[in-house]
Order: structure tokens, then C-alpha cells, then sequence
């Protein structure tokens, strides 16, 4: 059974990067929601999601991200996707909504 | 409860409760036995995700989110052609299959990627709804001709050692 999900949050400049650890499926999806709500709340100008430590995302998980990008549109912040490795990558293209994410490879490259 | 006819027994059968926090363990009973099948580590992934979702289906259509339901999973490998056959069955509500649809994927909003995800990564889905209540669903996914080309022949299917 998978452990409850473990998100990290750091603010660097300007930016609030949200790190979750582990993967992000039916069970997990709604805590990195609740998160990325109270971050918006916050009005940072841009919000990152390193996914670096992130193995594997199902549909809860990309509506997820579609929401958090759609809600950072909305309150004229930034949305960017980081470290998004192949099995994640998959879930996306297959939905065909990669080309909808801004994605980098590091935080660093995401806060240029 | 889910042997059809004229059938062999299943590699794997597997009974859980409708609890998503369960999913984890089923992805990874899924991958390992598609590793065995010979799949890539790119069709794995999606295998397992295909899987996911449509246990995610069950629990959150099928049983409107309830997590103490019973969800039934069977596994085979097929060897003409080479891949892996999952058949899963549940109680739920039971819906006509024509009526199961992915979405319009130009239409860019969260929900609703389950069916699309499934159609797409494996080669046979069939829904039908089962006589005695709930649903089954029929999973299909061959090898790709790279992934043939990496299989070593193994011994038939079911040989007792």
C-alpha cells in the first residue's frame, strides 16, 4: 500500500516550487491539489512543480496539473513543470497535453 | 468467479477491495508480469497506467467511490500473439457499453482521460455488462514487432515444472 504523499515546498525568489515525492495516482492526486490551492492563494509569480522524484502520474494526476496550470492563467502567475521523467512524460503524451505545460529540465533552468 | 469457457486458468487473479490506495499494488503486479511477457519498459508504463484507470473507473463510477466494494483481476499471458490479456470484473453499477467514450481531447479540462487512455495503449478493450450485475472489462496488449525481435521462445503457456 503506497504511503500518503510528501510534498516539499520551497520559495526561491520570486517563485514557490512544490516537490512531490512518490507517485501521483487516485489515492495521492487530491493532496498536491489542496496544496497548489492554498499556494495560489499566495500569489507567487511563478509556480513550479518539480516532478523529479515522481515515478509515475495517472489521469487524476494530469487533471491535476491541468487544473493547476488553468488556476495559474487565471491569477496571471507562471505554470512550470520540471524533471518530468519518462513514465510521466508517457501519461502526458498520450493525452496528447505536453505541448499545454511548460516544461524544464531543472528548477534552476525554471527560474530564467 | 470469472473463468469463462473453454478457457485457461489466469497467471495471476487477484481480489481487492475497491480502495484506491490499493492501485499501487496492482500496477506493480501488472508490471512484473509484462516484464515476464517481454514488454519494453515505455509499454510497461503505459500498460500499468491503462490499468489504473480502469480501476480507477470501477471505484469511482462502478462504485461511486466506495472502497470496501470487491473488484476481481485476472491476468494471462497469450502466446499468438505474444502479450498479455486482463480481464477485470466488478458489482457496480453497470453501464451500456456503447455509452462508455473517451472525451474530445481538443476540449482542454481536467477528468475524463480514463477511456482515451485505455483505447489507446492497448489493442483490444471491450466492456460488457456481465449477467449477474457489474461490469467486465477485457484488456488486450501484444508485443510491438521490437519487443518480439527481444523475446527469447519460452515453454508453453501453463507447463507445470
Amino acid at each position: 500500500m503506497n504511503q500518503e504523499l510528501v510534498i516539499e515546498q520551497k520559495t526561491i525568489g520570486d517563485m514557490i516550487v512544490l516537490r512531490p515525492t512518490g507517485d501521483i495516482d487516485m489515492a495521492r492526486s487530491s493532496a498536491i491539489r489542496k496544496v497548489v490551492t492554498e499556494v495560489v492563494r499566495t500569489r507567487p509569480a511563478k509556480l513550479v512543480i518539480d516532478l523529479t522524484v515522481v515515478d509515475y502520474m495517472d489521469s487524476s494526476g494530469i487533471a491535476t496539473m491541468i487544473e493547476a496550470l488553468q488556476v495559474s492563467m487565471r491569477n496571471k502567475m507562471k505554470f512550470v513543470l520540471v524533471g518530468v521523467g519518462p513514465k510521466v512524460r508517457s501519461a502526458f503524451e498520450i493525452t496528447k497535453l505536453i505541448g499545454m505545460f511548460t516544461i524544464c529540465d531543472t528548477v534552476e533552468d525554471a527560474g530564467k | 468467479m470469472v473463468k469463462q469457457s473453454m478457457e485457461r486458468d489466469p497467471e495471476i487473479s487477484i481480489r481487492l477491495f475497491s480502495d484506491p490506495h490499493l492501485l499501487s499494488t496492482i500496477r506493480a503486479t501488472v508490471e512484473g508480469l509484462a516484464k515476464v511477457v517481454g514488454f519494453a519498459e515505455k509499454s510497461r508504463g503505459l500498460l500499468m497506467l491503462a490499468i489504473d484507470e480502469a480501476l480507477a473507473n470501477v471505484i469511482r463510477h462502478g462504485y461511486e467511490g466506495r472502497t470496501d466494494e470487491m473488484i476481481w483481476v485476472h491476468l494471462w499471458q497469450v502466446r499468438e500473439p505474444r502479450g498479455i490479456r486482463i480481464i477485470i470484473e466488478d458489482l457496480g453499477r453497470s453501464v451500456a457499453p456503447e455509452k462508455i467514450k473517451g472525451r474530445d481531447l481538443s476540449d482542454v479540462k481536467p477528468g475524463g482521460l480514463g477511456v482515451h487512455i485505455i483505447k489507446e495503449t492497448m489493442n483490444e478493450s471491450c466492456w460488457e455488462q456481465r449477467p449477474e450485475g457489474g461490469m467486465r472489462l477485457t484488456l488486450v496488449k501484444w508485443l510491438s514487432p521490437e519487443e518480439l525481435q527481444n523475446v527469447t521462445p519460452s515453454k508453453p503457456e501453463n507447463t507445470l515444472p
